[in-house]
């Protein structure tokens, strides 16, 4: 893509070639009212109010693309008189009722009425009855619906549920004399305005999605809302503190919006979670988990003490990621002097995990980051469930599909219903578990540069590859001649008669050919269908961006070393670039700053975590000491995207955090953020102080959060060999330690907002097989260990593969795994 | 329209006059003179005399405040009342927010809900009378009527804050029913021929 120049109104432009006319204007502060248009979403064209006019030629900017010195004026008599009509057309038999109305004070329809100065209203239709529905978490009044269809549009272009679609609204035609009399844009706009709402795809009464509340964010009036927020507070009641998401690691900027509880009680709460929509796409844990806080009412100097105590005692502290890198920092300082050992353990895997990577790779850090993956038209996934280990990186595969028309292979285990449900393009292969090593090998088969790989792995690969002869059915056409009977008028007589005629045509006939063909083993090993290789070709047309993704199943498998290893080499001699998916919020920062072991010692102290001293953000009384939750931090979080986020406090937090017990151990910090410039700059962090951090998006989609890490290069050893690998597969029924979607951790089961329970999650597919039902107990039993659970029908997985999550630690689901996610083990009613 | 009589700004020409004043005494013989010319002149004598001749009459023009009170006009803004919709008596608060945000001495606060029909309800509401300035915005800004000022001006406490609530400014729904509500003249209130002003939409009935 080359840079272009355009003029906009007498402004001189810089822009990329193809790059729409309304990303371009907002780029450069230039003002283009705009409704239906989503960026990083493919142009809607319902609105229409975006007409600009380029090189004398009305366009719509939000689908017009620049070219090299285009002149492009964003008003003229014509366009004005479109604006015009357009939001008078929006505004007719719009309710008058914005003082009920929860979008009210943030509400596109009341700007840009006020915008294009609409005080008059000239045309008029009959209404027809739009009540409003209960979707469930989201609330619908098709009354206040403007139909700008931006919810279809990021349901479809961005999440890939694909829930919502419009459905005929039955009203009236419209008056004919509008077609005349209007300006024309607006005429065809309204007609089509008239015609639809939005409904339901799958047709039923309620919302059945990944409820990420997407839809509700992006609308621009107040006819999608959130359930939980309806009437509860205004817009401008709420302050906004702008925040990273503490959930998982993609790091999503967000805002806290937080207003005082109530009358009686002026301390704060949050009241909802809003997001930059055209720049990030939150997930439904980090929209409606945002009630997790640790209520401490006082500091507790007794249970201080005793923590101070703890720690002079302990010889481990073991802790979970979800902690920011100033506490991991804090943690890792302690251990240099007091001797601490630090143990956690999906960190750790994902640290050895990188270690063993950038031992090939160079790098410290994997190459690419979900922004690469967005933008790159041919997707790879390995080793994750994407949809609920990252439901970012789900977003990323989904939104390089419907924007970039590009295509996908998704390999897990465990097929989704919701992976597939984002089009033909994306190419599920449900392989066994423990195959992930064939997986990797069949991508470097399939995509690496075989000329430039070691040549014991294109041995190895070759070794795969036998010819064999097949029999194709073919269908040729072949000419035959038949002799017909025909009645014919005899045209000198006047009678009809019989005359035979000859006709000639091509028919079909099938024709066995025997061939010689490449056979590829892996596909059959790693299970894909026969016809991968023919859809696979067929997919790689016009691809040229490549993007992988690995996900934590890869971390904790068995052979983890090789299989970074293999990651490694397919970075390196194929187009692809390769993200990781970090396993929890801040796996990447905790992997970067502490020195991780892998055993505990005699005494623990456990942050988040249950041990013989724990410390715990929780509040669920299990505690000896309770810590601040991450929406009482102010800290940073490193994300997927390598990316170093600062994170405010929106609720105030009255007891002792962990910089309190640091500061009585010998350290000395007023705050725990004045740890942030001292990070590691040996591992990438730079030397910046917390208050110098940005959070927030430009006009123009640049992400200016916090800093990007350095990814500093690492020695490489010249020894590229990876070893085969092994065929083992778990026999009998297999359990996957895996959250349901909108569930990380204990924080996410704490919220109100989130309602899924802890139990074992089985396909419907699975469940009409056995005897077992939705609610039933079951005991699940391997030789690690035992536990009952509840069975939860989930129609968002498929297959035999059981799921366990990890988000309530009542279950105790790890006590069946030894490290690796998937296991075997049996599952009985009780 | 002429404007010359505006932009004359040269105030003094012809309106304004010198009060005749005698100069004030400068030496002290002049200082003598006039206390002994206030002193012995009997104008307190003069002010007595008035008392006196109105204590005769019996024409007592002071009102025995609190056992009598003046009427107030019907704009005066005073302590808020809450009003109901007279046909149904429902409160006419929709809990809008309108009169928070707009409040400049910030003394308005109220918690909303959705309740049973799915409407939204006004579940808390309180003034704080102690901040309150009585600009009238709040009333004024009412999308509803709901909010006014009423006649209560008798608002002293023992403290600086204190609060009215929401079931304290309603109108009861007796008062109601017998017709003793007032609406409101004041800020807020419907200017005459609003009707005439109004640009009309057109209705497709």
């Amino acid at each position: 893509m080359s840079k272009i120049t355009i003029n906009i109104d007498g402004k001189e432009v810089q822009t990329q070639e193809g790059e729409y006319i309304l990303n371009a204007a907002r780029a450069n502060d230039i003002f283009i009212p705009a409704i239906c248009y989503l960026t990083r979403c493919s142009p809607t064209l319902a609105c229409r109010i975006c007409l600009v006019e380029a090189d004398g030629k009305q366009v719509y900017a939000c689908n017009a693309k620049a070219k090299d010195g285009m002149n492009i004026t964003t008003s003229t008599e014509t366009i004005e008189a479109e604006k015009r009509a357009i939001m008078e057309v929006y505004d007719v038999n719009h309710p008058l009722q914005c003082g009920v109305c929860d979008q009210s004070g943030e509400c596109e329809l009341q700007n840009y009425t006020l915008e294009i100065g609409v005080d008059s209203q000239s045309y008029a239709i009959k209404d027809v009855d739009r009540s409003s529905k209960d979707w469930g978490h989201i609330h619908y009044d098709a009354g206040l619906c403007i139909v700008c269809e931006r919810c279809v549009t990021v349901c479809k272009d961005m999440i890939g549920d694909n829930s919502l679609k419009t459905v005929a609204r039955g009203a009236d035609a419209l008056d004919e004399q509008y077609k005349e009399s209007m300006p024309k844009d607006a005429y065809s706009m309204w007609n089509k305005l008239n015609k639809s709402v939005i409904g339901l795809t799958s047709g039923g009464e309620m919302l059945d999605c990944t409820s990420c509340g997407e839809c509700a964010a992006v609308c621009p009036v107040g006819a999608l809302v959130d359930t939980d927020f309806m009437y509860k507070s205004n817009a401008w009641e709420l302050k906004q503190v702008p925040a990273t998401c503490g959930h998982c690691s993609a790091g999503c900027q967000i805002s806290y919006d937080i207003k005082h509880t109530s009358i009686e009680n002026t301390e704060d709460k949050i009241y909802r979670v809003m997001n930059e929509w055209n720049y990030v796409s939150l997930c439904g844990a980090g929209r409606y988990g945002y009630d997790y806080e640790n209520k401490v009412q006082a500091k507790d100097e007794a249970a201080f003490a005793r923590a101070v105590e703890a720690f002079k005692k302990a010889d481990t502290v073991e802790f979970t990621s979800t902690i920011t890198n100033e506490e991991a920092y804090i943690l890792q300082s302690l251990k240099e002097k007091l001797g601490l050992k630090l143990v956690n353990k999906e960190a750790k895997a994902f640290q050895t995990f990188l270690k063993d990577y950038s031992q090939i790779s160079g790098t410290a850090l994997y190459g690419s980051d979900l922004k690469v993956v967005h933008n790159s038209n041919f997707v790879v996934s390995v080793g994750s469930a994407l949809k609920s280990d990252n439901p970012n990186a789900r977003y990323a595969l989904n939104n390089s599909m419907t924007v970039n028309k590009g295509a996908g292979i998704y390999f897990h285990p465990v097929s989704d219903p919701v992976i597939d449900g984002m089009g033909k393009s994306i190419m599920s292969v449900n392989h066994a578990p423990l195959q992930e090593e064939a997986v990797l090998y069949l991508i470097l088969d399939l995509f690496a540069d075989k000329s430039k790989l070691p040549s014991s792995v294109v041995d190895y690969l070759a070794s795969f590859h036998k010819e064999k002869t097949i029999t194709v059915e073919e269908t040729i056409k072949e000419k035959v001649v038949e002799i017909v009977k025909e009645m014919k008028v005899n045209e000198e007589t006047g009678e009809e008669e019989e005359v035979e005629v000859e006709k000639s045509k091509m028919v079909p006939k099938k024709v066995s050919k025997e061939v010689q063909i490449d056979e590829n083993t892996l596909l059959a090993l790693v299970g894909a269908d026969a016809k991968f290789e023919e859809n696979l070709e067929k997919n790689l047309k016009k691809k040229d961006a490549f993007a992988l993704m690995v996900g934590p199943d890869l971390y904790t498998h068995p052979r983890s070393g090789n299989l970074a290893r293999l990651v490694a080499l397919v970075e390196k001699y194929s187009d692809f670039e390769v993200t990781m998916i970090p396993p929890l919020t801040n796996s990447l920062g905790v992997a970067l700053i502490c020195e991780l072991d892998d055993e505990k010692g005699s005494y623990t102290v456990g942050y988040n975590t249950k041990a013989d001293f724990t410390l715990s953000a929780l509040g669920n009384g299990e505690c000896d000491l309770d810590m601040p939750a991450m929406n009482q931090q102010e800290g940073t979080l490193t994300s997927i995207n390598k990316r170093v986020n600062p994170t405010n406090a929106a609720l105030a937090y009255k007891g002792y955090e962990l910089n309190d017990i640091a500061n009585a151990l010998g350290m000395s910090a007023a705050n725990v953020i004045d740890y942030t410039a001292a990070l590691p700059t040996s591992a990438g962090f730079k030397s910046e102080a917390f208050d110098n951090l940005p959070n927030h998006y430009e006009n123009d989609g640049t992400e200016v959060r916090g800093y990007l890490l350095e990814n500093k290069e690492v020695e490489v050893s010249s020894d590229e060999s990876v070893e085969p690998f092994l065929a083992d597969t778990l026999e009998g029924a297999v359990i996957y330690l895996a959250n349901p979607v909108r569930q990380f951790t204990e924080f996410t089961n704490k919220t109100t907002g989130l309602d899924e329970i802890a139990g074992v999650y089985m396909s419907e597919a699975y469940l009409s097989k056995s005897e077992l039902n939705g609610g039933d107990s079951v005991k699940i039993k391997n030789d690690n260990g035992e536990l009952v659970a509840t069975v939860i029908s989930d129609n968002k997985i498929a297959g035999d593969i059981v799921l366990l999550p990890t988000f309530d630690s009542k279950l105790n689901s790890e006590a069946l795994f030894s490290s690796y996610r998937f296991a075997t083990a049996s599952i009985q009613k009780v | 329209m002429n404007n010359e009589q505006f932009n004359n700004r040269n105030v003094s020409e012809n309106a304004y006059y010198l009060v005749d004043i005698e100069d004030y005494p400068t030496d002290g013989w002049g200082k003598f003179k006039r206390v002994l010319k206030r002193t012995f002149r009997g104008e307190l004598f003069v002010g007595l005399w008035v008392v006196l001749r109105e204590m005769i009459k019996f024409d007592i023009h002071t009102i025995q405040y609190p056992q009598e009170k003046m009427p107030i006009g019907p704009r005066y803004r005073a302590v808020h009342e809450m009003k109901r919709l007279w046909e149904s008596g429902t409160e006419r608060c929709i809990g809008c927010g309108l009169c928070e945000k707009i409040c400049i001495s910030d003394c308005i606060r109220m918690d909303t809900k959705i309740d049973e029909n799915s409407r939204k309800e006004v579940s808390e509401y309180s003034i704080n009378l102690g901040r309150c300035i009585f600009c009238g915005y709040c009333a004024e800004v009412c999308p509803e009527l709901a909010i006014t000022h009423g006649g209560r001006y008798e608002n002293g406490s023992e403290q600086r804050e204190h609060f009215v609530m929401y079931e304290d400014m309603l109108t009861p729904i007796d008062q109601l029913k017998a017709g003793n509500q007032l609406e409101f003249d004041g800020f807020g209130a419907i200017t005459p021929h609003e009707d005439e002003r109004v640009k009309k939409t057109p209705l497709a009935y």
